[in-house]
C-alpha cells in the first residue's frame, strides 16, 4: 500500500526555458542545465575592451583552441553553485575535525624539530602555489565563454584558495598561531635553491595569456603531477618519518584532486576529440610546459621521495593524457 | 617551535590566510603579471593598505552558503511542487519577473565574468581574493534567479528566453550597454561603477524593489532568494565603500579621476534605474512604496550622507543629481507610457493602471500625476474601449549612451523634451541628456562603437526590416503570447481560470495570434 496525497494539479505551458530546450529537447531539465547552459552574452557588445581591444567580451578567440559549441565541454559533477558548495561543505566539516583534533592534541607540535622543519620548507611553500593557481583559474574563469567551462573554473579558483588557506593553518598550527612558521615557510620560497623552479614556473604561468593554455598548463600538467607526487608519495615518505598524523590535515587534496580529475579528464576528452587542430596545439603546449613541470618538481621529489616517485607521477599523467591522442615526451615509451 | 611571538589577531591571522600567500615575483616583471593595473591612470602607492572589507576563509565561506543554499532550494522545492504560484496577488505581477529576469539575471552572469578578471587583474591580493568572492556569489544570484522563475516560466509567457532577449531585444540594450560599459573599462573604473555607485549606492533602487515587490505579492520563490542573498549583497557592498575609499586614501591624483567615474556611472545607473521605477509604480499590483520615495529615501537622505562622508576626500555629490531629483517626480510615467506604446516589441505586458491605481499615484505624484499623466491614460483607455488599443509603429529613436529612448523631459518643463546632439568626425548622434553627452564627449571614442537596437534594425542586420519578423525571428518573442497588452492575453486568460473567473479554452493561445495584432497603422 501507499499513500497518495491528491494535489490540485496544474499542467505547465512550457517544460523548460526555450535556450534549455533547443539543446535538450522540450522536456523537465535539471537544475544543473538551467544553470548552466546559455547563459552568457554571446552577441552585440557594445564595446571593445580597453585593456584589450584585440577581441571583444565574451570572445571565443581569447584562446586558439576551436571549439565548435564550447558547451560540449560539461561537468561530469554537474556542479551548479548549490551543488558545488554543499560538497565543499561536507569535505570542510570533515577537515574540521581533523584540523580542530590535530590541534587539541598538539600532533604536529609534538613532532620532532626537524620532522616539523621538513614540514614548513617541503609541504606549506606549496600554499603559494595554490594561489598561483587561485589566479590562474580566476583568470580562466573570466576569459572563458560557456558557463559550464567558465563556472568549473571560478570553483576551482576558490579551491585553490581554500587549499592555500589550509596548508597555512598547518603552519598556524605549528607555531602557536603566531605566524612566524609561515614567515619561515616562506622564506623557502623566496629564497631556497629547491623552489626556485617552481617558483619561475608558477610566475611565469601568470603571464600566459591564451587560457586553454593555462588551464593545461595549471590544471592539468602541473597539477596532474604534483598533487599525487606530494599528496600521496610525499604523505606516505613523511609517514616513514613518524609524521603520520600530517595524513589527517591533507586528507581534504587527495579527495579533492580525485574529484577534480573527473571534470578536467572530460575537459580535455572534449577538447582533444574535437579535431586534430586542437590535439595539435595541445601537443605543443604540453611539449612546452610538461618538461617545465617536470622540472620544477624534481628538486622537491630529490629532497624528499626520491626521483623515482617523480618518475611514477609522470608516468601516470602519460597514461592520462594518452587517452586524449596526446603525450608526455620526457616519458620513454 | 620552541619561541613564540604573539598571538595573531583575527585581521593578521586573516592576512595569513589570503595576501601572505602572495610574493614579490622576481623571474617575471610585475607590470607584466598584472597589465592591466595602470592604464587608467589611478596611483596605488601602497597595496597593504587595503582593509579587508570582510573576513571569510573558503571553510567559513563554503559552510554558510551551503546552508543558505539548502534552505533556498527547499523553499524552491515546496513553492513548485504547491504551485505556488497561484497565490501571488495577480498574474500582472509576473511582468515584474519578466523584466527582472531578461534585464537583470544576465547582468549577474556578467557580474560574475567581471569580478573574475578583476580577481585577476589587481596585484593586491587582499583585493583580489574580495573580488574573487564577488564573482562565485554572483554566479550563485544568476543561477538561483533561473531556478527561482523556472516554475513561473512553465505558467507564464514572456520568461523563456532571457539570455537571448537581453543580447537583442531594444530595451534590454539598456542594461546591457550598461553593464558592457563597466566591463571593458579599467579594473579600478569596473570596481567604481559595480562595486561602488551600483551596489552600494544604488542597490536599494535595484535589487531591493524587486525583492520587496516579491514579499509585498506572496512571491514566495523570488523573495526567498532575495533573503538569501541579502548576506552576500552585504559583503557586496562592503567591498564598494572600501573600494572608493581605498583608491582616494592613495593618491590625490586620484581624485579627479574617480570623480569623473562617480558622475558617470551615478548617472548610467540612474538611467538604467528608470526602468525600475516603472516597475514599482506600475507593474507591481501591491505596491511598496513610490518609485518618488524611494528615490528620496534611498538616494537623497542616504546618498546624501555618503556623499557628506566622501567629501573629506574632495568628492562632491554626483554632477548632475539635480535632474535626477527633480525627475523622481516623472520618470515611472514617462517609461510605463512608452512601453504601453511599444508592448508590440517587448516581453512583458502593459496595461492602462486601474482606478484605483491612478488614485494611488495622484496622492503619490500630487504635483506631477493628475496635471501630465492622467489625461493620456484616460486617452489611451478610451481607445482600448473603443477597439483602438495604441500601438507607435515608428521606432523610437535611442540615446546614444543610456540607449533608453530620449523620452525623458527638461528639468522644470515637463512639457519639453530632452534632446542634445553633437557631431562628432562628420557624424551626428543624439542624447537623452546634457549628463549622457557629456560622458559621450568623455570618451568617444567608445561611445561611437554602441549597438544601438533601433539602428541595426533599420540597417538589416535584425533578421528582417519589419517590426513583426524582427521581434518573432530575431528576439524571440511569441507573437501574441509574450507582447501586447495584458488584458485579454493568454496570461491573463490562464489567471481567470486559476481564479476561476473564466473557463479553460483550448486553443486559446492559439486564438491570439490572430486577433491581437496592433490596429495602428
Amino acid at each position: 500500500m501507499s499513500i497518495e496525497i491528491k494535489t490540485d494539479s496544474v499542467e505547465p505551458i512550457r517544460q523548460t526555458y526555450s535556450h534549455i530546450a533547443r539543446r535538450f529537447g522540450e522536456k523537465p531539465a535539471s537544475r544543473y542545465q538551467e544553470a548552466s547552459y546559455d547563459l552568457e552574452a554571446k552577441v552585440n557588445f557594445h564595446y571593445r575592451p580597453q585593456w584589450d581591444s584585440r577581441y571583444e567580451l565574451n570572445d571565443e578567440r581569447r584562446t586558439a583552441i576551436r571549439m565548435e559549441d564550447w558547451y560540449a565541454v560539461s561537468d561530469p559533477r554537474q556542479f551548479y553553485y548549490g551543488a558545488y558548495v554543499g560538497n565543499r561543505a561536507k569535505m570542510q566539516e570533515s577537515a574540521e575535525t581533523s584540523y580542530s583534533f590535530c590541534d587539541k592534541r598538539n600532533l604536529l607540535g609534538r613532532l620532532p624539530e626537524e620532522t616539523q622543519k621538513q614540514i614548513l620548507r617541503l609541504m606549506v611553500p606549496l600554499r603559494h602555489v595554490e594561489l598561483g593557481a587561485n589566479m590562474n583559474n580566476s583568470k580562466i574563469a573570466g576569459d572563458a565563454t560557456a558557463t559550464t567551462v567558465s563556472q568549473m573554473h571560478i570553483y576551482q579558483a576558490m579551491d585553490r584558495l581554500g587549499i592555500g588557506q589550509y596548508l597555512s593553518r598547518v603552519a598556524l598550527m605549528m607555531d602557536g598561531t603566531t605566524g612566524k612558521a609561515l614567515d619561515e615557510s616562506k622564506g623557502y620560497w623566496m629564497d631556497d635553491e629547491l623552489w626556485q623552479p617552481m617558483r619561475k614556473l608558477v610566475e611565469d604561468s601568470l603571464v600566459v595569456d591564451d587560457w586553454f593554455e593555462l588551464t593545461l598548463l595549471q590544471n592539468v600538467l602541473l597539477d596532474g603531477m604534483m598533487f599525487p607526487l606530494v599528496y600521496h608519495r610525499m604523505d606516505a615518505w613523511f609517514a616513514e618519518q613518524g609524521a603520520e598524523d600530517i595524513s589527517m590535515l591533507t586528507e581534504f587534496m587527495r579527495d579533492w584532486q580525485k574529484e577534480s580529475l573527473r571534470w578536467i579528464n572530460a575537459m580535455m576528452k572534449a577538447v582533444a576529440g574535437e579535431s586534430e587542430a586542437n590535439r595539435e596545439l595541445l601537443q605543443q603546449w604540453i611539449d612546452h610546459w610538461e618538461p617545465r613541470a617536470y622540472d620544477a618538481l624534481k628538486p622537491i621529489a630529490e629532497a624528499s621521495t626520491g626521483l623515482d616517485a617523480l618518475d611514477e607521477v609522470r608516468a601516470e599523467l602519460n597514461t592520462r593524457l594518452k587517452k586524449f591522442g596526446l603525450q608526455s615526451t620526457g616519458v620513454s615509451a | 617551535m620552541a619561541v613564540k611571538n604573539k598571538k595573531l589577531n583575527l585581521k593578521d591571522k586573516y592576512q595569513y590566510l589570503t595576501r601572505d600567500m602572495a610574493w614579490e615575483p622576481t623571474y617575471q616583471k610585475k607590470e607584466d603579471i598584472y597589465p592591466d593595473e595602470s592604464f587608467e591612470g589611478i596611483k596605488i602607492v601602497d597595496w597593504s593598505q587595503w582593509e579587508d572589507p570582510f573576513r571569510l576563509t573558503m571553510d567559513a565561506y563554503w559552510k554558510y552558503q551551503a546552508e543558505k543554499e539548502k534552505k533556498l532550494y527547499a523553499i524552491f522545492d515546496a513553492f513548485a511542487q504547491n504551485n505556488g504560484h497561484q497565490n501571488i496577488t495577480d498574474a500582472r505581477y509576473v511582468n515584474a519577473l519578466k523584466l527582472f529576469l531578461t534585464g537583470v539575471s544576465p547582468l549577474e552572469h556578467a557580474a560574475f565574468q567581471g569580478y573574475s578578471k578583476v580577481g585577476r587583474q589587481f596585484s593586491g591580493a587582499g583585493a583580489r581574493v574580495a573580488c574573487q568572492m564577488q564573482a562565485i556569489d554572483e554566479l550563485r544570484h544568476s543561477q538561483t534567479q533561473q531556478h527561482a522563475m523556472s516554475h513561473y516560466n512553465k505558467h507564464f509567457n514572456g520568461l523563456h528566453d532571457a539570455a537571448h532577449m537581453h543580447d537583442r531585444v531594444w530595451f534590454l540594450s539598456v542594461p546591457k550597454s550598461f553593464f558592457d560599459d563597466a566591463r571593458t573599462a579599467g579594473p579600478f573604473e569596473f570596481l567604481t561603477a559595480i562595486s561602488f555607485s551600483f551596489e552600494y549606492v544604488l542597490t536599494n533602487l535595484l535589487f531591493v524593489p524587486f525583492m520587496s515587490g516579491a514579499a509585498y505579492n506572496n512571491d514566495m520563490a523570488t523573495v526567498t532568494f532575495g533573503f538569501s542573498a541579502q548576506s552576500d549583497e552585504a559583503r557586496h557592498m562592503t567591498l564598494g565603500l572600501e573600494v572608493i575609499k581605498f583608491i582616494l586614501e592613495q593618491h590625490e591624483d586620484n581624485v579627479p579621476i574617480v570623480q569623473r567615474w562617480i558622475d558617470k556611472w551615478f548617472w548610467r545607473g540612474f538611467r538604467l534605474l528608470s526602468l525600475v521605477s516603472m516597475m514599482m509604480d506600475y507593474m507591481l499590483p501591491k505596491k511598496v512604496m513610490s518609485w518618488a520615495e524611494a528615490w528620496e529615501v534611498y538616494y537623497e537622505q542616504n546618498g546624501g550622507a555618503l556623499f557628506k562622508d566622501l567629501e573629506r576626500y574632495g568628492i562632491r555629490p554626483p554632477k548632475y543629481e539635480d535632474v535626477a531629483n527633480e525627475a523622481k517626480h516623472h520618470l515611472s510615467h514617462q517609461l510605463w507610457t512608452t512601453f504601453y506604446q511599444y508592448s508590440q516589441a517587448t516581453n512583458f505586458h502593459t496595461w492602462i493602471p486601474t482606478e484605483e491605481e491612478m488614485d494611488w499615484m495622484s496622492e503619490k505624484y500630487p504635483d506631477t500625476f493628475d496635471k501630465y499623466y492622467r489625461p493620456r491614460y484616460e486617452f489611451l483607455a478610451k481607445e482600448h474601449a473603443e477597439g483602438r488599443r495604441y500601438y507607435n509603429n515608428t521606432l523610437p529613436q535611442l540615446c546614444q549612451v543610456c540607449q533608453v529612448p530620449t523620452l525623458f523631459t527638461e528639468k522644470g518643463d515637463a512639457t519639453k523634451l530632452s534632446h542634445r546632439q553633437i557631431e562628432h568626425e562628420g557624424e551626428r548622434y543624439h542624447f537623452c541628456s546634457e549628463a549622457c553627452c557629456d560622458i559621450f564627449k568623455d570618451e568617444p571614442e567608445k561611445y561611437v562603437q554602441a549597438w544601438l537596437p533601433v539602428h541595426q534594425i533599420y540597417q538589416g542586420n535584425c533578421e528582417g526590416g519589419d517590426v513583426e519578423t524582427v521581434v518573432q525571428n530575431y528576439y524571440h518573442i511569441n507573437i501574441g503570447e509574450d507582447n501586447f497588452e495584458y488584458v485579454g492575453s493568454p496570461d491573463h486568460k490562464r489567471w481567470q481560470f486559476i481564479k476561476g473567473m473564466a473557463p479553460q479554452q483550448k486553443g486559446d493561445d492559439q486564438a491570439e495570434k490572430t486577433v491581437q495584432k496592433p490596429n495602428a497603422a
